[in-house]
């Protein structure tokens, strides 16, 4: 099933060439067969199979959508009800949530089958998948490298080919870089398309729900299922979902791309430059015109970030503080003991990091010196892209600046962990959709290579330009259907 | 600094009125009172993961009434921030508050003292809020129990600039707020149920001195006594220790009603800081123009206005206007009562402060359950105006209303009340008394005229109180003159 894309499946489910049945006991064996790869945190066999049945059922009587019957997991981001939600953090290690976040509820209805819940960073904070309570995850194509976060479990499950589709979330790149570091494809929304309801909180004006999955077409099916306005959320936006799907095939004579010198900068391997210049040479072959542009304020993403993140992270993870559900340390001696102690076993040294820093930005008399100059520089970033999307279509760079890195390269260094986001950030902190496709791979040790993400940026709402461009270099290219060695 | 120094206080109140929505301000869950601890809860009320804050409309619409009515600028857009602090009650460890931008910006509220002055008071600002919910420290044995019903309840928080100098001013600006607020319907104004509650921060500076003291702030005091004593403690406190040379802190006390005094509440480790930034979740508070003129168009006629009026237009005392405009109701059912009976103000406000104010408070009863209509009670005064029964017999007639014996003329007609305004009976009656009572007689025009009034009382106990009072004091008259 692996090479098929969710077009062809839903074909040979509807021709009942195949059963959901199978295709979901195909999908828990392969799970079952790549557990090494700790892609998973809950594998909920029982709830996949009565899915799938119920798939079947609508199958028979053509009341199917294109992801009816389809295997897939969701982040443990994403509260299930009934089924423990974790956000891979001890935590919430038995919380199991009374209501399903609006993405589930939407896929819920679509009658995609949740074979269950994948690994990430603890709260989404990381960019390796090392900070999971439930272990790190193994990139499938080097098993001694990390598959990027905090969206890892989910990447990896694509690339194996235990799912055709994973959702993530993308908080600063947390969908795009370990889309990149595992060869598959990642669509982070515009803020507001996708609804944050039931979607745990890391910071919540840059949490962005979204969609990991072989290719642009198949991204673009799942989008269509999850988007769309949800009053539970006051910043889900009221606004019309463009067809995606149908505006795949438009030609791309005439596009124009703008390629963000920035984004070439120093800390950006050779190997993974020269891929990416190469995919924008097949864009180019493809009608698209490029036009060299700068992001003037690239550089002030980084810190602007993790000084808006962590404070909003750090006032989103106040709630869990032993008192109503969620982990409560042993014998509390008083109020002050309960919150210390259940907070600092509750909770791994990523996320204590980011709520002190959090914590610190927010302070009296620290406040204007970095909250309020980091939401300066965010306006000034944002104005970049507002600029530059008055003469080109599209922004174009290297997702990551590097390719997968080894389990334990940078996790002993946090400044060296951030530097990987330095090209997705800004992309969060100016709310647009971006979507990180494979750009062809860099030779390492193994045979296999090390895939290299292309990232494209679109104007706000303009998704469907977005999966259009994806798609089209897609049908011109194989990088995306590569697999990682068994 | 001497013994003599004069001092003034200086009082600022921080009102906490609980809107009157059926819902909470980030839920759906009731905002009833009096359930069962967390039966009133939603997964946002106790911050389960992944819950999101929806603003509830009829609270901000209930927020720009009051803005409305105070004479505020409503601000067109304003921004919820997180106030953030660790308490078991406040499930999410912040509260959603208003903070630099608050909705109602300043305005003002004209408020008469019980001495009869008027002071114009400056409210700075209302913001709304969250509440939070309550720990029960007495349920369980060795534990704290926690009730998260309140959680999420909207507050408006309505604060007034520190220009209150005694205890007296304060409690009066209270009460015309609290009136305002029952009047605008935008709250219950219950104190008992923590519906209308108070801080005040109170400090004292020698008389002259323009710079303000060190305050102190006295928290949640629910009732108008307390606000008074909790206030008058603080100010005699404040001044004893400034006359012995101490320092005063700027701390929070708690107001013990049991031993009238104030205590300082718990001291924190370190000093607060809220951490105040705006709330990610909640896009900015848009309100449009067409919002503020369709709420102006409902908003009623004020107190003020409506007190003025009844003064100025309807020649009502002072007093009986103030009564009446103490809440909506009240003046409404008064409104009602004179629209059936035109012209009959004074007669009317008499008997609606009266005879009625009296049935109800005897019975327990908000006047919008009174068992006697506007119309009937109209009803009733009009044959008092029209001299068919007297206003002694009037009350009679009231009370047998009251306990459901029918309208007015059919208890008058039953029970054969109609006054006897027909010269020649009541002069029969007049003559018979005075041949009975020949002494008193003689006595009464020997100079006694005291018995004047038991000539009368003779008269109406041969006439079972029918007789019409003014006409029987001329006749009697004449004929004891004769």
């Amino acid at each position: 099933m692996r090479a098929e894309s969710i077009a062809q499946l839903a074909q040979a489910l509807r021709a009942r060439r195949i059963s959901s049945a199978e295709l979901t006991q195909q999908s828990l064996a392969a799970a079952h067969v790549h557990s090494h790869l700790n892609a998973l945190i809950t594998l909920d066999e029982t709830g996949a199979l009565a899915a799938a049945k119920r798939a079947d059922a609508a199958l028979t009587q053509a009341a199917s959508s294109a992801l009816t019957g389809i295997p897939f997991v969701h982040k443990d981001i994403f509260c299930t009800n009934g089924i423990r939600t974790t956000c891979a953090s001890r935590m919430l290690e038995n919380f199991v949530p009374p209501y399903d976040a609006h993405v589930v509820g939407q896929l819920n209805d679509a009658l995609a089958v949740s074979i269950g819940k994948a690994n990430m960073d603890e709260f989404a904070m990381g960019s390796s998948n090392e900070n999971s309570f439930f272990g790190p995850v193994k990139n499938p194509w080097d098993t001694a490298r990390v598959p990027g976060g905090s969206s890892g479990g989910s990447a990896a499950a694509v690339a194996a080919g235990i799912v055709t589709f994973a959702t993530g979330t993308d908080t600063g790149g947390s969908i795009r870089q370990p889309a990149a570091f595992c060869g598959i494809t990642g669509l982070k929304p515009t803020y507001g398309r996708v609804s944050r309801f039931g979607m745990i909180a890391y910071a919540s004006s840059l949490d962005c729900g979204g969609v990991l999955a072989r290719s642009a077409a198949d991204c673009a099916q799942v989008l269509a299922a999850i988007a769309g306005h949800d009053a539970r959320d006051a910043t889900s936006v009221d606004r019309p979902v463009d067809d995606c799907v149908a505006a795949l095939s438009t030609s791309l004579k005439g596009i124009r791309i703008g390629v963000a010198r920035e984004y070439f900068g120093a800390g950006v391997e050779d190997g993974v430059a020269a891929a990416t210049q190469a995919a924008l040479r097949e864009l180019e072959k493809l009608g698209a015109t490029l036009i060299d542009i700068s992001l003037p304020n690239a550089a002030l993403a980084i810190p602007a970030y993790y000084v808006i993140a962590p404070a909003e992270a750090s006032s989103n993870l106040s709630r869990y503080d032993g008192v109503r559900y969620g982990h409560r340390c042993a014998g509390p001696k008083s109020l002050e003991d309960l919150y210390t102690r259940s907070r600092s076993e509750g909770f791994g040294s990523e996320v204590q990091r980011r709520i002190l820093v959090g914590t610190y930005a927010l302070s009296a008399g620290y406040y204007d010196a970095y909250y309020l100059r980091a939401q300066r520089a965010r306006r000034v970033i944002a104005n970049d892209f507002t600029e530059a999307f008055a003469s080109v279509d599209l922004i174009a760079g290297p997702t990551a600046p590097t390719v997968a890195f080894k389990l334990g390269e940078k996790s002993g260094d946090p400044l060296a962990m951030y530097s990987a986001d330095v090209n997705t950030v800004a992309v969060n902190l100016a709310g647009l959709p971006a979507i990180s496709l494979p750009a062809g791979f860099v030779p390492n040790e193994s045979d296999n290579g090390l895939p290299v993400g292309l990232q494209l940026i679109a104007p706000a709402f303009a998704e469907a330009r977005l999966l259009n461009a994806a798609h089209q270099l897609q049908l011109a290219t194989d990088w995306h259907t590569r697999t990682p060695p068994p | 600094m001497t013994d003599s120094h004069p001092w003034q206080a200086v009082i600022g109140l921080e009102i906490h009125a609980q809107l009157s929505t059926t819902s909470k301000l980030f839920s759906d869950a009731s905002t009833a009172y009096g359930a069962d601890p967390n039966t009133q809860i939603s997964a946002v009320d106790v911050a389960l993961p992944g819950t999101l804050p929806v603003p509830n409309r009829a609270a901000r619409d209930k927020a720009i009434r009051f803005g409305l009515a105070i004479g505020a600028q409503i601000a067109r857009k304003s921004i919820f921030a997180r106030k953030n602090y660790f308490y078991p009650d406040l499930s999410k460890g912040y509260q959603i508050s208003q903070y630099e931008l608050p909705i109602v910006g300043s305005g003002k509220l004209v408020v008469r003292t019980d001495d009869g002055r008027t002071l114009e008071v400056e409210i700075q600002r209302a913001h709304l809020e969250e509440d939070a919910g309550k720990s029960l420290h007495d349920v369980f044995h060795a534990a704290t129990g926690i009730d998260f019903n309140r959680a999420g309840v909207p507050l408006l928080e309505i604060v007034s600039a520190p220009v209150l100098h005694s205890a007296q001013d304060a409690v009066a600006y209270m009460r015309t707020v609290h009136t305002l607020v029952r009047w605008l319907g935008i709250c219950d104004g219950n104190m008992q149920e923590g519906s209308f509650r108070c801080d005040a921060n109170v400090s004292v500076r020698p008389l002259g001195e323009t710079k303000l003291g060190t305050r102190t702030e006295i928290k949640n005091v629910n009732s108008f006594r307390f606000v008074e004593k909790a206030i008058e403690y603080e100010i005699e406190r404040q001044i004893r220790a400034l006359e012995n040379g101490e320092r005063l802190v700027q701390e929070t006390r708690l107001y013990d009603a049991a031993h009238h005094h104030t205590r300082p509440m718990r001291s924190k480790e370190d000093a607060d800081d809220y951490r105040y930034f705006p709330d990610p979740d909640l896009p900015p508070l848009m309100v449009t123009d067409t919002d503020i003129a369709t709420i102006r168009a409902g908003l009623p006629e004020l107190p003020q206005a409506r007190r003025q009026r009844y003064l100025e237009t309807l020649g009502l005392s002072d007093a009986d206007a103030a009564q009446l405009c103490a809440d909506k109701a009240t003046a409404d059912y008064f409104e009602a009562v004179l629209t059936a009976l035109p012209g009959q103000a004074k007669l009317c406000a008499n008997w609606v402060l009266g005879e009625l104010a009296a049935a109800l408070n005897a019975g327990g009863l908000a006047i919008e359950s009174s068992r006697v209509s506007a119309v009937a009670f109209a009803h009733l005064l009009r044959r008092v105006h029209d001299a068919t029964i007297s206003g002694k017999i009037a009350k009679d007639v009231f009370a047998a209303m009251w306990t459901g014996e029918g309208d007015a003329d059919a208890i008058i007609e039953t029970r054969g009340l109609t006054q006897i305004s027909d010269v020649g009976a009541l002069a029969a009656a007049v003559d018979a008394v005075l041949v009975e009572f020949p002494v008193q007689l003689a006595d009464y025009r020997g100079g006694n005229e005291k018995l004047l009034q038991f000539f009368v009382g003779q008269i109406m106990k041969r006439t079972r109180g029918q007789a019409n009072p003014q006409q029987l004091n001329t006749l009697l008259r004449e004929k004891l003159h004769s």
